[in-house]
């Protein structure tokens, strides 16, 4: 059995909007879903497999058909936080690939901004690591960052040009909710919140939901819109605590984008734009080097002078990211979301001209599960 | 007998030692490794074949940040992961120096301090100003 290019994503939806006070995390997924449904030409009844995680629900993968009004054949509630959406596509490929199901939807809702804006979980209690008040994730994600300036000389400035890059991406979205200038010495004056990261090395704390419609890719050339296909995905995980990270400077994504790379025969080189989970300004930095695109610690000067921002040589989270469009709990469905608007050549005034692969990249808990998938254009089969 | 032999979970032989003022490893019996946290088997060789053994309480900042806080919550506060001079890495807070003081490299020595609720807590010094 082929994968690679076997199944498609053929619809993508979003809330419209990032505040939506009084609906819950399964209000906003299902809008989501509704919306994808609508974007792929087909109905909600239409979908039978469903792969799903939220913040909120214990055993989402029961919660999400009930409301949906869904009968499924595959269902799938794997939470590895964040990136988990991503890595969603694993399973999706494998199962639809199998005939065990034909539309498969992999979806999120959050409203954790109109919640208070904690960030919800039902995770146990980490033993050895709670009684020193780590205020997780951000005190695993400060470590990280300052290990790599120890070892590699990364500045406080190197990490702003990234939240200036997604920025300078959001302005031309007008979907994102931070569209004001920003600038490198406002990234540097906000206020410190775990040190060496300040509030705007952090990303946003929003209401909103995304979906994914995916069938094969058989099905899906006779669908509304011309198929984005995903070409290789592998997931991999170090470790579940911060403690028990091997080294903080070095990421599972090493592990997974060689394995998706391999899956999809393809390399940095071959690759048009990247969708990379920006929880933290450190965490696109640390991706770069991990996937290929620069040696290990040359992260930092990789993304000096604009190379991410529009108009640089490798655009970067083109509708704002994590750090200025939007970032529900988790995020990971929306650079699937975000890849396939700009493959499918409809992105507006942020459009990538000519892009035929991206690289989707999604973390989750403390750096501690990493999954990267490759989609790709018709030309790229 | 071991604690295990005798029907102990290693989270208690652990934190019963602790508030005994002693900090205490499990050594793989196989690679000779050290590991934390306490764990019913060994994560190198997959079988329940350890030896507990007093660690020297020495170690090294791996990695540090300030948690920032205000003073009327508290105030800032260390929080770091140190590599214990057996080889396993934990996470918890240097104190005796200020917060921003600590940096990655600094040599430390462990005590036993208490959580918010008067528990034992694993805490560390700089080397330098134990007496």
């Amino acid at each position: 059995m082929t994968l690679r290019g076997a199944i498609a994503a053929v619809g993508v939806g979003t809330t419209p909007a990032w505040n939506t006070p009084g609906q819950t995390s399964l209000d906003q997924l299902a809008v989501a879903v509704s919306a994808a449904a609508a974007d792929a030409g087909i109905a909600v009844s239409d979908i039978d497999g469903i792969f799903t995680t939220t913040l909120q629900q214990f055993m989402p993968a029961m919660s999400v058909p009930e409301y949906l009004g869904l009968k499924v054949n595959v269902l799938d509630g794997t939470n590895i936080g964040g990136s988990s959406f991503v890595a969603h596509l694993v399973p999706a490929m494998l199962s639809l690939s199998a005939g065990l199901c034909e539309i498969a939807c992999v979806c999120y809702g959050s409203n954790q901004r109109s919640a208070g804006g904690k960030l919800m979980t039902l995770s146990e209690p980490m033993t050895f690591e709670a009684p020193y008040k780590p205020r997780s994730p951000i005190g695993a994600y400060a470590m990280a960052a300052a290990r790599h300036m120890y070892e590699y000389g990364t500045t406080r400035r190197q990490l702003a040009e990234v939240a200036v890059a997604a920025r300078q991406w959001a302005k031309l979205n007008p979907d994102a909710l931070m569209r004001d200038d920003l600038t490198i010495e406002q990234v540097l004056a906000a206020r410190m919140v775990s040190d060496p990261l300040s509030l705007l090395d952090c990303c946003l704390v929003t209401d909103g939901g995304g979906a994914v419609i995916l069938t094969t890719a058989e099905r899906a050339r006779d669908m509304r819109h011309e198929p984005v296909y995903l070409l290789g995905a592998a997931a991999a995980t170090t470790h579940r605590q911060i403690s028990q990270m091997p080294d903080l400077t070095v990421t599972g994504a090493v592990d997974s984008g060689a394995r998706a790379f391999a899956m999809a025969g393809l390399a940095p080189d071959d690759v048009d734009l990247v969708q990379l989970y920006d929880a933290f300004t450190i965490n696109p930095i640390l991706f770069l080097e991990d996937l290929g695109f620069c040696p290990k610690g040359e992260g930092g000067r990789y993304v000096e002078d604009g190379r991410l921002a529009p108009g640089g040589a490798l655009p970067f989270n083109t509708n704002g990211g994590g750090l200025s469009c939007c970032h529900p709990g988790m995020y990971g469905i929306f650079l699937i979301i975000e890849a396939v608007r700009q493959l499918r050549g409809e992105a507006g005034a942020r459009q990538v001209d000519g892009a035929e692969v991206a690289l989707v990249h999604g973390n989750g808990g403390q750096l501690s599960s990493q999954v990267t998938a490759l989609f790709g254009t018709s030309s790229t089969l | 007998m071991t604690p295990q032999e005798a029907g102990e979970a290693p989270e208690t032989t652990y934190r019963n030692a602790l508030g005994a003022g002693r900090l205490l490893l499990q050594r793989c019996d196989e690679t000779g490794r050290f590991f934390f946290y306490p764990r019913t088997i060994s994560p190198f060789s997959g079988q329940a074949r350890f030896t507990w053994e007093e660690a020297s309480g020495q170690g090294t900042v791996y990695s540090t940040t300030v948690i920032r806080q205000k003073p009327e919550a508290g105030g800032s506060y260390n929080l770091a992961l140190i590599d214990l001079a057996e080889g396993p890495r934990l996470m918890s807070r240097v104190e005796g120096i200020a917060p921003e003081a600590v940096t990655i490299g600094l040599p430390v020595v462990a005590f036993v301090g208490a959580d918010e609720k008067g528990e034992p807590l694993l805490l560390f010094r700089p080397l330098e100003e134990t007496p």
